[in-house]
C-alpha cells in the first residue's frame, strides 16, 4: 500500500476533497517518517512537536493537512531562525516573512525549519554549524545545498513540500541531488522580506516539491508583489492552472558551455537521454552558445560575497543573537563575529570586504557588474531564438560527505550551471531526469523573465514522458 | 593678516517627515527609548528598506531652493562601518549620484553679496543614539543604545570651500537654517540636534593658488560654537604654518568646555567605507513633472521676502529682521493684507510685539495674538480712540488672551478723552500746580513744555488725546 507521505500535494488534496483520506492520517504519516529517519537524515534544525502539528489541522482548510518545511533562513514568528549559524543559535523570529504570512493566511501547516549551509553559503549543507544533512538516496552522500534540508525533507517524505532559497543554485542543486523538483523564480516575483539576506540582488525564495504540478501550485501561493520589498515587482501573482505539457514544436537550446569537460559522463548520458525524450515529444533541440557564461563563477563570487560582507555586518552581538565577552564594544563585536561565524562564512566575508575595498572596487566589483550584464545579454539573445534553454542542474553526481569540503574552489566550480541564472535574474527549474547507481540526476530548464508558466508546461511535458519523479528513496532496506 | 581662509561646511538636517526614511515608524523627538522602532530600523535579519516618498520630495525641494541641478537617476549606496548605534553596520546613504548637485547659497558679507557654491545635497538615514553610563564613552562601564532616531531621514548639504571667515560661516549656516525652516523640511534646532554641522578648514598664504591642508571639525553643536570653534582652529593653523610647520590632515573635535579643538584621528586611520550600490533599493527615477510640481510649491524664501519688504518701504534693517523670521513674516504679510501701512505694522511687530515675545520665550504663533487683533488695535489708534501709549499698555493682554482691543478699552474705560473742556480743566490744574515750571517756559526753556504735557497726561491717566493736549496747552501758555 502506498504511504501517504510519498504522495504529492495535489494527489493528497484530491484524496481529501473526495474524503478518501483523513487529514490527520496524512500528517501522521509524515510524523512517522520523521520519527523513523530524521535521526539519520538530519533534515531539520527545529521540528514543532507532533501535537502542535496535528492541532494545526483545520477541517475546512485542506492545506493544513499538507505538511510544509521551511528553510531556516526564513522568519516564522515565534520560532527559531538560526540560518544554521552559531551567531543566531538563540534567535527567535519576532515577525513573519512575507512568504510565511501568505502561507499562514492559507492555513499551511509549517512543521519545522530545515538545515542549510550556514547563511545559505555552500553546496552540500556541510557548512551547517550544527550538523550536516544526509542524502536520503545514500546516507553517505550530501543532499546538496544550501537548501539541503528542505530538499531531503521532501524526498524522504518528512514534509510533502518545502520552501528553499536560491542565490546561486541553492534550490535547484539540492533538488537535483535529492531527486525532486525545485524552482528558482524570476528575481522580484517572490518577496524577500523576512528572508535572511545572503546576496540581496541574487536571493530568491522558491518551492521544492515532488513533481511539477506541486511546484506550480506552491509557487502560486508565494509569488506576488510585496510593498515591503522594494525589489519586488508590481505585477499580479502567478495563478495556478494544471499544466498540460504540450511541447510540440517547442524550441529548446542546449547550452554548449554547460556541457563541457567538467560534466560527469553519467550526467552527460542523462542529458542525451533527456534530449531524446524532448525530441520524441515533438520539440526541437539545438545547441546554443552563451559565450560569457564561463565567467559566471568569478562574477558571482565577487558580487555575492560583496553583498554578503555588508548584509552579514549586522550580526554584531549588540541587539540579538550570540554575544561574546569583550572589554570594549569593539572587542565584543570582534569576538562575537569570531566565535559566531563558521569558516566558509568568514572566507566569503573576507573576500567580499576585499573586493569592495578602496583601490580594488573598480578592478573587481565594477568589472563583475559589467560581466553580469554581458551574461544577462547572452541569455536575452538566446531567448530570441529559443523558448527555453536546458543544461544539467549539476555537472556532477551527489558527492560523499567530506569529499569536497576541504577544497572550496572545486565546490564553487560545481555551481557553474546554476549561477548564470541568478546573475541574469531569470527563472529556472530543476526536475529529475535520470538515476545513476540509484543517485538522482537533475535537468535544468531556464526561461526568460516571467516565463514560469512556460517552465511548468515544458517540465510537465517532460515529466509526463518519464517516471523519474515517481521514484522514492528507501532508507535501511525498509 | 597674510592668510586666506577656506571653509567648507557639511550640514546634516533631520527632515520633518511623519515617518522614517526607510520604514513607517514615526519621527518624534523625546519619546521613551526604543519605542519608535520596527524590524527595519532595528536592522533585524530579513528586514528590508522601503524609501519614503515625502523624504525624497523634501530633498528635491531643498536642492531646488539651493539652486541645485537634480539628478534624474539617483541611487542609494551602502556606507559600511561598524558602530553600535548603527544597527545594520552600514548606513544607507548616497555616493556618486546624489539627488542635488552644483547649487549655491547667497550670503551678505562686508564686501556685498557672495555666492557659496553647494557641491551636493543627498538623502541618508540617521543612526541611533548611544547613552553612556558615565556620560562619555571612555571610562563608562555600560552603554545603552536608543534606536528611536535610527533611520530618521537626514539631508546632507555639502558646500565648496568658498567661505572665507567665521562670520561668513555663521551667516551661511543661519541662511541655510532659515531656508530649511521656511521650506518646512527641518525645524533647524541645532541644540536639539535636528540640524548638525561639520566644517573643513584650511589656511594659505595670501596669493597662493593651492589650498592648504584641511582639517575636519566635528562636534559643533550651536551657532555660537560654530564661530568660536572656527576662530580657534584658524588661529591654530596659522600659528602652525607661520612657525614653519605643516597642518596635518585629520579630524578634530571641538571641546566646548575648554574652548579648543583636539585631534580625533589622522588620515592614516581614515575609514574605507566600501561604498557600493544598495541592492535592496531600486534606483530613484525623478521625472521632470515631479520636479516642476515641487518647484511650484516652493514658498517665498527670505531673500525674496527681503526684496519685497524693501519695496514696501521698510528699511533694509527692518526688512532683514522680518524676512528671516518665518512666523513674524507670515503674520506681517497677513496684516498688510488687512491694513495698508506696512511701515507702521513692521514697527509694531519688530519693537513692541518682539519684546513681549522675548519676555515669554515664544514665537507669535504660540500666542493668542492675530493679525485681526493687530489691525483692530492700529485702527483704534488711527481713529483717535486710544493713544499709542494705551495701545502699548494693553498689548500684553492682547497677546496672552487674544481679546478684542475695542472691547478691552471699553471695559477698562481707557477710551481716549477728546472732550476739550475736560482737557482744559486738567491743563488748568497742572498750570496752577506748576507755576515755577510755567515761569521757566516763558523764559524760553523749551523742555518745560514737554514736562507739562506729561503732567496733563499723568493727570488724565494717559487717556487724554496727546495732540489735543499739545494744542490746548500751547494756547493756554501763549
Amino acid at each position: 500500500m502506498t504511504n501517504l507521505a510519498d504522495l504529492t500535494a495535489h494527489e493528497l488534496l484530491g484524496l481529501i476533497s473526495r474524503k478518501e483520506v483523513s487529514p490527520v492520517d496524512i500528517v501522521n504519516s509524515c510524523i512517522n517518517r520523521i520519527e523513523m529517519y530524521e535521526s539519520q537524515v538530519k533534515a531539520f534544525l527545529n521540528i514543532r512537536d507532533a501535537e502542535t502539528i496535528i492541532n494545526s489541522i483545520r477541517e475546512d482548510e485542506p492545506y493544513s493537512a499538507i505538511p510544509i518545511a521551511i528553510k531556516d533562513n526564513m522568519l516564522v514568528k515565534g520560532q527559531p531562525a538560526t540560518c544554521a549559524s552559531k551567531i543566531l543559535s538563540n534567535f527567535i523570529a519576532p515577525y513573519n516573512a512575507t512568504v510565511i504570512k501568505k502561507l499562514i493566511q492559507n492555513s499551511f501547516n509549517i512543521i519545522g525549519k530545515t538545515n542549510l549551509d550556514e547563511f545559505a553559503m555552500g553546496s552540500s549543507t556541510e557548512n551547517s554549524a550544527f550538523y550536516p544533512t544526509r542524502n536520503p538516496w545514500d546516507l553517505e552522500r550530501v543532499p546538496g545545498g544550501s537548501s539541503g534540508g528542505s530538499a531531503a525533507s521532501v524526498a524522504i517524505g518528512f514534509s510533502i513540500w518545502s520552501l528553499g532559497s536560491d542565490t546561486g543554485g541553492s534550490i535547484r542543486q539540492p533538488a537535483s541531488f535529492c531527486g525532486v523538483v525545485g524552482l528558482k523564480p524570476t528575481y522580484g516575483t517572490v518577496s524577500r522580506y523576512g528572508l535572511v539576506a545572503f546576496a540581496s540582488s541574487l536571493d530568491q525564495i522558491g518551492p521544492i516539491t515532488k513533481d511539477v504540478t506541486d511546484c506550480a501550485l506552491l509557487y502560486s501561493f508565494i509569488s506576488g508583489y510585496d510593498p515591503n520589498d522594494s525589489t519586488s515587482l508590481n505585477m499580479p501573482p502567478y495563478k495556478f492552472s494544471p499544466p498540460k505539457g504540450d511541447i510540440k514544436g517547442l524550441k529548446i537550446g542546449l547550452v554548449k558551455e554547460l556541457m563541457g569537460e567538467g560534466v560527469d559522463p553519467s550526467v552527460r548520458a542523462c542529458m542525451d537521454n533527456s534530449i531524446k525524450i524532448f525530441e520524441d515529444s515533438g520539440a526541437i533541440v539545438e545547441e546554443v552558445s552563451l559565450p560569457h557564461i564561463e565567467y559566471s563563477v568569478p562574477t558571482y563570487y565577487i558580487l555575492a560575497t560583496a553583498e554578503a560582507s555588508s548584509n552579514l555586518a549586522r550580526f554584531d552581538g549588540v541587539r540579538y543573537g550570540l554575544r561574546a565577552n569583550g572589554k570594549t564594544a569593539e572587542e565584543m563585536m570582534f569576538n562575537t563575529r569570531g566565535e559566531g561565524f563558521g569558516p566558509e562564512v568568514k572566507r566569503r566575508i573576507m573576500l567580499g570586504t576585499y573586493v569592495l575595498s578602496a583601490g580594488y572596487y573598480e578592478a573587481f566589483y565594477l568589472k563583475a557588474l559589467k560581466f553580469r550584464n554581458l551574461i544577462a545579454d547572452d541569455f536575452k539573445k538566446a531567448f530570441e531564438r529559443f523558448d527555453v534553454l536546458i543544461s544539467p542542474t549539476s555537472p556532477i553526481l551527489p558527492f560523499k560527505l567530506g569529499e569536497k569540503i576541504s577544497n572550496p574552489l572545486e565546490m564553487y566550480l560545481s555551481d557553474i550551471c546554476t549561477i548564470p541564472v541568478n546573475l541574469a535574474g531569470i527563472p529556472a527549474i530543476s526536475i529529475p531526469c535520470g538515476f545513476i547507481n540509484n543517485l538522482p540526476v537533475g535537468l535544468q530548464i531556464m526561461g526568460p523573465t516571467f516565463s514560469e508558466s512556460k517552465l511548468f508546461e515544458v517540465s510537465y511535458g517532460f515529466e509526463q514522458a518519464t517516471s523519474f519523479h515517481k521514484k522514492r528513496p528507501q532508507i535501511g532496506g525498509s | 593678516m597674510d592668510y586666506e581662509v577656506n571653509i567648507g561646511m557639511e550640514i546634516h538636517a533631520e527632515l520633518l517627515t511623519r515617518s522614517k526614511v526607510f520604514c513607517s515608524c514615526p519621527v518624534q523627538f523625546g519619546a521613551p527609548p526604543n519605542t519608535l522602532v520596527c524590524p527595519v530600523c532595528l536592522g533585524l535579519p530579513g528586514a528590508l528598506p522601503v524609501l519614503n516618498k515625502r523624504a525624497v520630495e523634501f530633498a528635491i525641494t531643498t536642492a531646488l531652493a539651493l539652486n541645485c541641478g537634480i539628478n534624474r537617476h539617483s541611487i542609494f549606496h551602502r556606507k559600511n562601518y561598524y558602530y553600535p548605534d548603527l544597527p545594520k553596520n552600514y548606513q544607507i546613504s548616497q555616493y556618486d549620484s546624489p539627488i542635488g548637485i552644483q547649487g549655491y547659497l547667497e550670503i551678505e558679507t562686508e564686501g556685498g553679496r557672495k555666492r557659496i557654491r553647494i557641491r551636493r545635497v543627498h538623502l541618508e538615514e540617521d543612526t541611533g543614539k548611544l547613552i553612556h553610563s558615565g556620560g562619555r564613552i571612555t571610562g563608562s562601564d555600560i552603554s545603552f543604545v536608543d534606536f528611536n532616531r535610527s533611520s530618521v531621514p537626514l539631508l546632507e548639504i555639502v558646500s565648496e570651500p568658498d567661505i572665507s571667515s567665521p562670520e561668513e560661516a555663521k551667516e551661511y549656516l543661519s541662511n541655510m537654517r532659515d531656508i530649511l525652516v521656511f521650506l518646512g523640511v527641518c525645524d533647524g534646532k541645532m541644540e536639539e540636534g535636528s540640524m548638525r554641522c561639520e566644517a573643513n578648514i584650511s589656511v594659505r598664504r595670501k596669493g597662493s593658488e593651492k589650498l592648504g591642508t584641511k582639517t575636519e571639525l566635528k562636534n559643533i553643536n550651536s551657532f555660537r560654537s560654530v564661530e568660536r570653534a572656527l576662530i580657534y582652529e584658524i588661529n591654530r593653523q596659522i600659528d602652525v604654518v607661520s612657525r614653519g610647520g605643516e597642518v596635518i590632515q585629520e579630524t578634530r573635535h571641538w571641546d566646548e568646555k575648554n574652548e579648543r579643538t583636539v585631534s580625533m584621528r589622522g588620515k592614516e586611520e581614515a575609514h574605507d567605507y566600501r561604498y557600493f550600490p544598495e541592492p535592496d533599493l531600486v534606483p530613484l527615477e525623478i521625472k521632470d513633472e515631479w520636479i516642476e510640481s515641487l518647484k511650484s510649491q516652493i514658498p517665498e524664501l527670505p531673500d525674496e521676502k527681503y526684496e519685497r519688504y524693501k519695496k514696501l518701504g521698510l528699511t533694509p534693517y527692518e526688512a532683514k529682521l522680518l524676512a528671516h523670521d518665518l512666523e513674524l513674516s507670515v503674520f506681517f504679510d497677513r496684516t498688510v493684507d488687512l491694513y495698508n501701512n506696512p511701515k507702521n505694522i513692521a514697527n509694531w511687530l519688530l519693537v513692541d510685539v518682539t519684546k513681549e515675545l522675548k519676555d515669554r520665550n515664544k514665537v507669535i504663533t504660540e500666542t493668542s495674538f492675530t493679525p485681526e487683533i493687530m489691525v483692530e488695535l492700529l485702527d483704534l489708534i488711527d481713529q483717535g480712540v486710544i493713544s499709542g501709549r494705551i495701545a502699548k499698555d494693553i498689548l500684553p493682554e492682547l497677546i496672552d488672551r487674544g481679546v478684542s482691543p475695542k472691547k478691552l478699552v471699553e471695559e477698562k474705560g481707557l477710551i481716549q478723552i477728546t472732550d476739550i473742556s475736560f482737557i482744559l480743566s486738567a491743563i488748568d490744574q497742572v498750570l496752577r500746580e506748576n507755576a515755577g515750571v510755567v515761569e521757566e517756559y516763558k523764559k524760553g526753556k523749551e523742555k518745560s513744555f514737554m514736562f507739562l504735557v506729561g503732567q496733563v497726561m499723568k493727570l488724565t491717566r494717559g487717556r487724554a488725546n496727546p495732540k489735543l493736549v499739545n494744542e490746548l496747552l500751547k494756547k493756554a501758555l501763549g
